[in-house]
């Protein structure tokens, strides 16, 4: 006849182990669900670098490709456009590009590597939308001191000619500069830096 | 005839033998289940919102066959439902249509809730229930908007998912966790078809069973916010009470018709209702280089969409957006008044919540963008429209949240003057 007498501790022991050593198999369970949703290595492989053609690209046009399904805008920017860039920094909200939006070998007064091409992620950092080119200097309704730059449509944040964002609106940071480097003086490859940058 | 009745009794008993239970629960929720006899007008939107559920579980399936969740296929299968299957046309539009009118039953049943105290003591968690049904509906809604892959569903998606961003530290990865994706990309469509069709559904309707059911413990409010459980009669039933079914089953059928007479107005005749129920960029493939003119959820969610665009600051657009949902959530705690009813509360009450009222409209209008055109008819061509608009919004979000602001006030300082409450419902004989 075993002891019918009920040992308390042994019992409470044996709930608690039971209830962590089931809950952390629920939570050691939980992760390959939770990392399904990762992005897959598909997804990974769709991010290659890009080489674009800059050749025909005037001053003052802007042209637009595609990187990462992102919309990578490339301007030949005209002296004029460069000429206010310096000027605009008291509107700005980052005129030094402190934040790290950039590569280092962009963080300068143009944020380029040449001063007349800018090169960025035409996504606006309030809740990323693309923002439209408004090259021109000249009076616009969303801005009557407009000096050339971006707009973004949805909430009406304002960038200027080196995508750098302006006080008082809803986007919060500059837009990003990705990494690239000039394969020769018409192609710019995208997605890789230049060499020996860090 | 006693054939008949003898068979029906039989079957009863041969149930009521191995599931007593189900006699039990008929009897709790609806032939005794005793509901104040004066119910007004603003008592409909409970029953019609169950019926909207139905609707779009039922639309929702037959939508399922036919529908790609792909991002190459989905647009094409939308129109291929409108065009070539035998009425698709017309289950989608019931889906549609019936989103819509889900937010226009809910709000006025919140609406009501406000209005009459229904979230007071004893009926908080049917309060916090029925927010949390608020939630789980907007969450549901906004993946459902995302499956046609239109222009609008895409950019869409892309907004509302980026709002995580603000998340400290870990907000980008969580973008792109949530996304699957550096963009809202065919594991976003397919993930979100899943929870729209599946989770959330189950939440849903496991949330509507605990709503009841705290609605069932505690009894329904009124008009006049008095408890009818107070007086009872000889056979312990309340004197106030009449049973659900037949009385309310018969008078919820009346709202029902009319309801479904104007949904089908709307189905039939107007089904976009002028680019507020569907959207005209939706009707254009999504674009992942292109963002239609003008970035705007659908209506129901305008509101709160106007309330993070008036904040000049990302993280705390989205701390206000969020504080906007809480603050509803914490309504039984702010309010201090014992007085439940409006036809009873102080003079302040009723202005504020009428205020309040407006104010939610008029955000609803800032969100959907209709007041640049406003601003041009009043102000001219000339006008600056970006510094005039967040003027007007900005006030609108202070009066937002001036709303429970006052509440609280109004009612832990006791500067409410109230009117004597009844001791029973004001239409009884």
């Amino acid at each position: 006849m075993a002891d019918e007498s009920i040992n308390k501790g042994r019992r409470r022991f044996l709930t608690a182990s039971t209830a962590v050593i089931g809950g952390a198999g629920l939570i050691i369970t939980a992760i390959p669900f939770v990392e399904t949703w990762l992005p897959s290595a598909r997804a990974e492989s769709a991010g290659a670098p890009i080489t674009v053609d800059i050749g025909k690209i005037e001053s003052g046009q802007r042209v637009r490709y595609g990187w990462r399904s992102q919309p990578i805008d490339i301007v030949n920017r005209t002296p004029k456009q460069l000429e206010w860039l310096a000027k605009q920094d008291p509107r700005l909200r980052d005129p030094d590009s402190k934040e790290p939006q950039q590569p280092k070998y962009c963080q300068n007064a143009t944020r380029s590597i040449k001063p007349e091409w800018l090169v960025f992620i035409d996504i606006c950092t309030h809740l990323g939308c693309v923002p439209d080119y408004y090259g021109d200097i000249k009076p616009e309704p969303f801005d009557p001191d407009w000096k050339g730059g971006y707009y973004c449509p949805c909430h009406h944040s304002r960038y200027d000619m080196a995508a750098r964002v302006y006080k008082g609106v809803p986007a919060p940071l500059n837009m990003v500069v990705p990494p690239y480097h000039f394969v020769d003086d018409t192609h710019i490859q995208i997605g890789v830096d230049p060499k020996g940058a860090v | 005839m006693g054939a008949v009745t003898q068979w029906f009794n039989d079957l009863t008993q041969w149930f009521n033998d191995r599931a007593p239970g189900l006699g039990v629960a008929y009897k709790k929720h609806l032939s005794e289940y005793y509901a104040p006899k004066n119910f007004n007008f603003m008592y409909y939107f409970g029953s019609l919102a169950l019926l909207v559920l139905v609707n779009q579980i039922v639309t929702g399936i037959f939508l399922t066959m036919f529908y790609t969740p792909t991002a190459s296929g989905a647009f094409d299968s939308v129109q291929y439902i409108m065009r070539d299957v035998h009425w698709g046309w017309l289950v989608r539009y019931m889906h549609e249509t019936g989103a819509s009118m889900f937010f226009i039953v809910v709000y006025l049943h919140m609406f009501r809730g406000l209005m009459y105290g229904s979230y007071k003591k004893p009926r908080e968690l049917v309060w916090l229930l029925g927010m949390l049904i608020f939630l789980a509906l907007m969450a549901e809604a906004f993946m459902g908007y995302v499956l046609p892959w239109g222009n609008m569903s895409f950019w869409g998606a892309k907004v509302i998912i980026t709002l995580f961003s603000a998340v400290p530290v870990v907000g980008e990865q969580l973008v792109t966790w949530i996304m699957g994706s550096f963009v809202p990309s065919d594991p976003t469509l397919n993930r979100f078809f899943a929870l729209h069709v599946v989770a959330m559904p189950l939440v849903l309707l496991l949330l509507v069973v605990l709503h009841l059911g705290a609605l069932h413990e505690v009894g329904s409010n009124n008009p006049d916010g008095v408890e009818i459980k107070k007086h009872k009669g000889p056979d312990g039933r309340p004197l106030d009470g009449i049973p659900f079914h037949p009385y309310y089953t018969v008078k919820d059928l009346f709202g029902v018709g009319v309801f479904l007479v104007i949904c089908a107005i709307v189905i039939f005749f107007e089904p976009t209702v002028g680019g507020f129920f569907l959207e005209h960029d939706n009707s254009i493939p999504a674009n992942d280089l292109v963002t239609p003119a003008s970035i705007k959820p659908v209506w129901y969610f305008s509101p709160f969409y106007a309330i993070l665009r008036m904040i000049p600051s990302k993280g705390f657009g989205v701390l206000a957006l969020l504080a906007s949902i809480v603050a509803l959530f914490l309504v039984p705690w702010l309010d201090c008044g014992k007085v439940k009813s409006i036809r009873y509360r102080g003079l302040g009450y009723k202005v504020a919540l009428t205020i309040f009222a407006i104010v939610f409209v008029l955000l609803a209008a800032i969100g959907a963008d209709l007041t640049p055109g406003w601003i041009v008819d009043i102000f001219g061509p000339n006008a600056d429209i970006t510094s005039i608009e967040n003027l007007f919004g900005r006030t609108l979000v202070v009066l937002y949240f001036g709303y429970f602001v006052f509440l609280w006030a109004y009612t832990f300082f006791g500067w409410e003057k109230t009117k004597p409450v009844p001791e029973r419902v004001t239409t009884h004989d």
